[in-house]
């Protein structure tokens, strides 16, 4: 279908839906890189201007990459549901867009259409918003999931304890591991980005998690964030395999060239489930994803980089996750260029995902060779925290030493939670309540170094 | 009142800094970092930001023989983190003016994410890596600018190089901002994938990884390569190559 808009005396011609929709997205590298950004800012506004006249029905007539070519489309057409879908199919984009603002549109609302949603649908209306409105609606979306703890409920803020280690020294990641128990990060799980994808290695690493958290009988769940092959393998020999991690994109392509297919996220899912390992919850898997991954796996089809993450995100609804995060920062200047770029990005990933049904949580983070540093990540944090994220990841001191970017600190987390009131999960929290490393303020203790006994011994 | 350092005499923490180069144990001003532990971030960030802009001045590099020097179409540091794609192709006048000159092994000194991880490292590599390396005709060495590690391949194409070193800067990090790469592509020519190629990485003089051992792994895969007549996850032994690591230049 060809598209059209008249803006200031100069008419513009968009040849499809795919087209259409990277022309309208707000300025980012990769677009740039792959060309199919606009050409000036008056085009960028004029596909906007088309775009808010788009029936949202029409998004059902056209895929933006084929059917037959990509297994992310045919799930997204099968696991369309009209019933949802019915209280909006009358809208445009633009009328959709002024819908999710209204003040009639509540949680209840929004929880209703999820399931009648496409990818497209909700990356379209998200380039027709601004930050605040990206914040506004998201913070109307609760998703709540559980496994040993309840993750994503109101006045809530969830955080990943990332203790990675340059060498997978287990002492050496024990030591961050600990730092970030005192400073009461973790609840949403810890987990280590292993340096190899040697199965042994991750073994180790599994073991070792699930003795800590054992020993000091803590709310929370642990993973090896390794390739989903090693998880399986790791399941068959009997490791203590909480939660089920893996990297996925928008496109068939882009996932093959991680190593991963819809079958074997299937099988994983059921080998975790099989485990029956949560308490409060059945959510066992993580999935990590990032603007630009399917552009860095050569497999984008022309079509823009925030429509491609939003396709990964109906991959990963499928599989009801405890846990998703976009690694917003991470993967270079090529593909969100500076601090402005990367903000803007890390709220629409949080507003896609929660409006497609996920618990969302956001890796806030910047690389030494981007135009970005740390003030750039507190505005994003505090954003985030703003529409209400289910997570954050934090590091020691903010600076990973494996991975060599820089995340959120420990202490960053305590900021986020005294400015807007909000508490770990409230399994974790009577847990930091239990061992004496909260005050009577809910604020962590300043020297507690010595609350969890022994933890550094052999 | 003044920042919360903690008493080294009685901190925890000092014994356990021994297990890991992270930011453990940092002080607290309230819910934030201690001021002190705030600056010391900055001030490995902007080190790493200077290595990231930095340009190679190959006048500087004491190398022991002439070289050639190559710009890639990427015509300064704004564009080249930008496009990727720019830095893996010759200028077009500096691809006609590379002789061909056929030999076994081509060292490339590219700035890559760090021009001062190349002129740092480089030089220091090279010299051990010919030593080690008796009988292989080495052709001329070749310094780019602006490169990523794809830019390679056109060159040693152009030279007509069995094989092509790329010896080249990476992302840099807050604990090292000059650790040097080695990208070994056999038979190098426009096109090769990542998966056709060996990497040696973390090599710097902050616990990474020294001079003489990359030399030694780097000639062992040489033989490697030259044995199998290919390079990259053909030539696999977990003892002694590295997986390309993550923020591949």
């Amino acid at each position: 279908m060809v598209f059209h808009a008249t803006l200031q005396g100069e008419r513009y011609r968009f040849d499809d839906l795919r087209t259409l929709l990277a022309r309208a997205s707000p300025l980012r590298s990769g677009d740039e890189l792959t060309g199919v950004a606009a050409a000036d800012p008056v085009e960028r506004v004029a596909a906007r201007e088309a775009l808010a006249n788009v029936p949202l029905r029409a998004f059902l007539n056209e895929a933006v990459i084929p059917f037959e070519q990509c297994d992310v489309t045919r799930l997204v057409v099968e696991r369309h549901d009209a019933a949802s879908f019915a209280p909006i199919a009358h809208m445009t984009v633009g009328q959709w867009r002024d819908w999710l603002l209204s003040y009639e549109v509540d949680e209840a609302a929004l929880a209703a259409i999820t399931r009648g949603l496409t990818p497209e649908m909700v990356s379209a209306v998200s380039k027709l918003m601004r930050n605040q409105d990206l914040i506004a609606v998201a913070r109307k979306v609760r998703v709540v999931t559980a496994f040993r703890n309840t993750q994503g409920l109101k006045g809530r803020l969830g955080s990943r304890l990332q203790p990675n280690h340059p060498t997978d020294n287990a002492r050496g990641i024990a030591a961050s591991l600990l730092d970030g128990l005192l400073l009461g990060a973790g609840d949403a799980v810890l987990g280590i980005n292993p340096a190899t994808d040697s199965i042994e290695t991750g073994m180790v690493l599994v073991h070792m998690l699930d003795e800590i958290r054992r020993r000091y009988d803590i709310p929370t769940q642990s993973c090896v964030l390794t390739h989903i092959t090693n998880t399986l393998a790791m399941i068959e020999r009997g490791a203590p395999v909480d939660l089920v991690f893996q990297s996925i994109a928008g496109t068939q392509r882009a996932n093959e060239s991680f190593g991963v297919s819809l079958a074997l996220l299937d099988e994983a899912h059921q080998a975790a489930r099989s485990l029956r390992r949560g308490s409060v919850g059945e959510n066992v898997m993580y999935f990590e994803t990032g603007q630009g991954a399917a552009i860095s796996a050569d497999a984008h089809f022309g079509v823009d980089q925030q429509t491609l993450e939003v396709r990964a995100y109906a991959v990963a609804r499928d599989y009801a996750p405890l846990l998703v995060n976009t690694v917003v920062g991470f993967i270079g200047p090529e593909y969100l260029y500076d601090g402005k770029q990367i903000i803007r990005a890390g709220l629409e990933d949080h507003f896609c995902g929660k409006l497609m049904g996920l618990p969302m949580g956001c890796d806030v983070c910047y690389t030494n060779h981007a135009e970005a540093d740390q003030d750039d990540s507190d505005d994003l944090m505090l954003l985030l925290a703003a529409a209400g994220v289910n997570f954050l990841i934090a590091v020691p001191g903010g600076d990973d030493v494996m991975l060599n970017y820089q995340s959120l600190s420990y202490h960053d987390i305590l900021t986020v939670r005294s400015v807007y009131g909000t508490a770990p999960a409230p399994e974790f929290e009577h847990w930091l309540q239990r061992m004496a490393l909260l005050d009577g303020k809910r604020r962590l203790n300043a020297n507690a170094p010595l609350a969890l006994p022994g933890f550094m011994d052999e | 009142m003044s920042e919360s350092r903690p008493d080294l005499a009685r901190d925890p923490w000092t014994a356990l800094r021994g297990l890991t180069h992270a930011r453990i144990g940092l002080g607290r001003a309230g819910d934030a970092l201690a001021g002190a532990d705030v600056r010391a971030l900055q001030a490995a960030h902007a080190a790493a930001r200077r290595a990231v802009h930095a340009t190679l001045d190959p006048t500087r590099l004491s190398l022991a023989e002439p070289f050639i020097e190559v710009r890639s179409r990427a015509p300064d540091r704004g564009v080249f983190v930008r496009r990727p794609d720019l830095g893996r192709r010759l200028r077009a006048q500096d691809a006609e003016r590379l002789p061909h000159a056929p030999c076994d092994v081509l060292f490339v000194v590219a700035d890559g994410l760090s021009a001062l991880a190349a002129a740092r490292q480089a030089p220091g590599v090279l010299e051990a890596a010919r030593a080690s390396l008796p009988g292989w005709s080495v052709g001329p060495v070749i310094v780019a600018h602006n490169a990523r590690v794809a830019l390679g391949d056109e060159i040693g194409a152009r030279v007509g190089a069995r094989c092509v070193v790329m010896m080249i800067g990476e992302r840099p990090g807050l604990s090292a901002a000059d650790s040097l790469s080695l990208y070994l592509t056999w038979d190098p020519k426009i096109g090769r994938m990542d998966s056709e190629r060996n990497c040696l990485s973390n090599i710097h003089a902050h616990g990474g990884m020294t001079h003489d051992e990359a030399a030694f792994r780097l000639a062992w895969l040489l033989r490697g390569a030259r044995t199998l007549g290919r390079s990259g996850i053909a030539l696999k032994d977990d003892s002694m190559t590295a997986q390309l690591p993550p923020g591949t230049p």
